[in-house]
C-alpha cells in the first residue's frame, strides 16, 4: 500500500470531498494502485529537463483593460441553490 | 436518407433532394426508435431541432447555404448549450441549464446546423466506457453488451447507429479517437488551440481539446471547418487564420512518408489489430508511401505522466462546483464546511471523487516536485520525441486501441486497467498534437481504428491522408444492424 488511509483522510479533507467510513478502505486500495502506476515516473532521470506547463510553451495573452462583459447577474443568479437581495446564500459563517 | 455521409446530405439538400426538416424529421424517428437501448443521447430536443430544421430550409431556399446549413447534429453534453441542460455526465450538473453557448456550438449554430439533442459521456469526460455516466451507459451499436468507449462514447455510438450523420466530442487523452475506433467510425481530435474551450466544461485544461466525430473525414473536414478558429475569449485559443479544411482532401499520396513507432507495436495489442493496422499501412506503401520504423522512447511514460497531470488539472477545475453558485447543492447543510463536502460527495462519482483525491495528493505540500513536476518534465520528453520523429516523417501511424470493445462491466472495477486503455492516445494530448482515429477493418467482429498522428496544425493533411485511404476503402460505410425498433 503506497499510501495509508489517514493520508486518504487528509486529502480528501483538503479537495472537501466527504467520504463515508465504509468506503474508506477501498478508495484507499484504489488511489494506492493508482500512485503505484504514476511511480513509474521516480525511475527517469529528468534533471535539467524544462517543465511543460502549455503543449505549445504559450503564454497567456495580453488584452486591453477595458469591460467587455455585459452585466448579466439576474441570469447568472438564477442557477443558484440559493440567492437574496442579489446575494449568494450560505449557512451562517459568523455569529 | 440515412445513409447518406454528412458530405452527401449536404449535397443532397443543395440539390432539394429533401429538406433539412425532413431529414431532422427522419433522424429523430431513429433516435426515437433506438435510443432506448442504446442510451446515447441524454437530452432529445425535437421541436428545437424542426425549428432549426425550418429556418435552414428557408436560408437554404434563398440561397444561404453553407455546407453546415440544414445538417442535423449531436452534442456532446460537455458543450454549453443556451437554454438546454448542460449536466456533462455528472449528477453535480444535473440541474444545470447554461446562459450562453460554447464557442464552438455557437459557431455550428452560426452556419445553420441543427442541434438534434446532447450525447451520453463519461462523468466530466473522464472515462473510457462510459460507464461513469450518471445517466448509465451508452452502448456498443455493434453489440449492445459492449461499451461504446469514452468519454465521447454517446457520440460515437450515436453517430454509428445513424442517428446523427455528425456529432461533436472531447479528447483530453483519446476520448474522440478511442470511441471513434470502438464504434467504427471517424474522429478527429485538432492541434491544442484550434477549437476554443469557451463553454466546454473544463477537465484537464493544458490537454482539452474538442473536435468532430463523423462517418468519414471529408465529413470532419466540414464539421472542422465550422468549429475551428481563433477566440479572443478563450486564453489558450490559437491565433490562426480560419481555414478550409476540405481543400487538401484529394492531394495524391506519393513520397508521404509514414512512421511506425515500434512502442506502439508491442506486447499488449490484440492480434487481430494488429493485423487491421497492418494491412492498412501495407495499402499506404502500396500508393506510394514510405515507411519509415522509429522510435518513441518516452511512450511506457505517457499513462504515468497523464494520470498526474490530467488529475492534477482536474482537481483545480473541479474546485469550482460548491453548491453556492450553480449545480448541485445538498439538503439541509449544518454549516458551510458541510455544505461543500457533502454536496461534492453527492454530486461527484466514484471514478470522479478518485481523480480530484490523486490530484490533490500530487499538488499537495511536498508531493509537488515529486509529482506534477515530474510529469511535467517527461510531459516534455514525450513532446521532444515526437518533434524529433516529424523531422523525419510526415504522419504516424499505428493502432487507435490496444483491443476492440469490451464487455460492460469487464473492467468497471479496475482504474489502472482501463486507463490502460489509452495507452496510445494519451501521448498526443500531453504533446498537443493533432490526430484521428479511423476504421481500418475488424477484429472478433468488432471494428478496429487506425490511428493517425500529425505534426502541430497539420489537419489538413491527415484529413487528406484519411481521406485518400477511404476513396480505396468502405470499413467507414460499414453500419451496425440495430436491434428492434425500425429502420429507415
Amino acid at each position: 500500500m503506497s499510501v495509508e488511509q489517514a493520508e486518504i483522510e487528509k486529502i480528501a479533507e483538503l479537495a472537501r470531498i466527504r467520504i463515508a467510513e465504509a468506503e474508506v478502505a477501498e478508495v484507499t486500495e484504489r488511489i494506492s494502485s493508482i500512485l503505484d502506476l504514476v511511480g513509474q515516473m521516480q525511475a527517469v532521470d529528468t534533471a535539467g529537463v524544462e517543465p511543460m506547463a502549455n503543449p505549445l510553451d504559450a503564454s497567456q495573452r495580453l488584452r486591453v483593460d477595458e469591460v467587455t462583459e455585459s452585466d448579466r447577474h439576474q441570469e447568472f443568479q438564477q442557477l443558484a441553490p440559493a440567492v437574496e437581495n442579489d446575494l449568494y446564500l450560505v449557512p451562517k459563517v459568523i455569529d | 436518407m440515412l445513409d447518406q455521409t454528412l458530405v452527401q446530405l449536404s449535397d443532397s439538400l443543395a440539390a432539394g433532394a429533401f429538406s433539412s426538416e425532413e431529414l431532422t424529421s427522419a433522424l429523430l424517428a431513429q433516435i426515437e426508435a433506438h435510443n432506448g437501448d442504446l442510451n446515447a443521447v441524454i437530452t432529445v430536443t425535437p421541436e428545437q431541432a424542426l425549428a432549426d430544421a425550418r429556418a435552414a430550409d428557408q436560408r437554404i431556399a434563398a440561397g444561404d447555404k453553407a455546407p453546415l446549413t440544414g445538417i442535423p447534429l449531436l452534442h456532446k453534453d460537455i458543450f454549453c448549450t443556451e437554454g438546454i441542460r448542460t449536466s456533462c455526465g455528472s449528477r453535480m450538473l444535473d440541474n444545470f441549464v447554461p446562459p450562453y453557448d460554447a464557442t464552438a456550438i455557437a459557431r455550428l449554430k452560426a452556419t445553420g446546423a441543427v442541434m438534434l439533442g446532447k450525447t451520453n459521456m463519461d462523468e466530466f469526460a473522464m472515462g473510457s466506457s462510459n460507464e461513469s455516466s450518471y445517466y448509465g451507459p451508452a452502448r456498443n451499436p455493434w453489440d449492445s453488451t459492449r461499451v461504446p468507449g469514452g468519454s465521447s462514447g454517446g457520440s460515437a455510438a450515436a453517430v454509428a447507429a445513424g442517428f446523427a450523420p455528425g456529432a461533436t466530442g472531447t479528447d483530453t487523452g483519446g476520448s474522440i479517437r478511442q470511441p471513434a475506433a470502438l464504434c467504427g467510425i471517424t474522429g478527429l481530435k485538432p492541434t491544442y488551440g484550434r477549437v476554443s474551450r469557451l463553454g466546454m466544461v473544463a477537465f484537464a485544461s493544458s490537454l482539452d481539446q474538442g473536435g468532430p466525430m463523423a462517418r468519414s473525414a471529408a465529413d470532419c473536414a466540414l464539421m472542422l471547418s465550422a468549429m475551428a478558429g481563433f477566440d479572443p475569449a478563450d486564453s489558450t485559443s490559437a491565433q490562426r487564420e480560419a481555414e478550409d479544411f476540405s481543400s487538401d482532401l484529394e492531394r495524391d499520396l506519393d513520397g508521404l512518408r509514414i512512421g511506425l513507432p515500434r512502442e506502439y507495436f508491442g506486447d499488449g495489442l490484440d492480434s487481430g489489430i494488429a493485423a487491421v493496422v497492418e494491412e492498412a499501412i501495407n495499402s499506404f506503401e502500396q500508393r506510394g508511401a514510405t515507411l519509415v520504423e522509429l522510435s518513441l522512447p518516452h511512450s511506457h511514460l505517457a499513462v504515468p505522466a497523464y494520470y498526474v497531470i490530467a488529475p492534477a488539472e482536474a482537481s483545480t477545475n473541479l474546485s469550482r462546483f460548491d453548491g453556492v453558485r450553480y449545480g448541485h447543492r445538498c439538503e439541509n447543510p449544518a454549516d458551510l464546511h458541510d455544505l461543500y463536502t457533502r454536496t461534492r460527495e453527492e454530486g461527484f462519482g466514484a471514478e470522479v471523487k478518485r481523480r480530484i483525491l490523486v490530484g490533490t495528493y500530487a499538488l499537495s505540500a511536498g508531493y509537488y516536485d515529486a509529482y506534477y513536476r515530474k510529469a511535467q518534465q517527461i510531459r516534455r520528453l514525450i513532446q521532444q520525441d515526437f518533434v524529433s520523429a516529424f523531422s523525419q516523417v510526415d504522419v504516424i501511424m499505428g493502432p487507435t486501441t490496444p483491443h476492440p470493445a469490451w464487455v460492460l462491466g469487464e473492467k468497471a472495477n479496475d482504474p489502472v486497467a482501463m486507463y490502460l486503455e489509452d495507452i496510445y492516445t494519451l501521448s498526443v494530448n500531453l504533446a498537443g498534437l493533432p490526430a484521428m482515429s479511423i476504421p481500418a477493418g475488424n477484429s472478433d467482429g468488432l471494428p478496429a481504428g487506425l490511428q493517425l498522428i500529425g505534426d502541430y496544425f497539420s489537419e489538413s493533411r491527415l484529413l487528406n491522408i484519411a481521406h485518400q485511404f477511404q476513396q480505396h476503402s468502405d470499413w467507414h460505410l460499414q453500419r451496425p444492424e440495430l436491434d428492434g425498433g425500425s429502420e429507415q
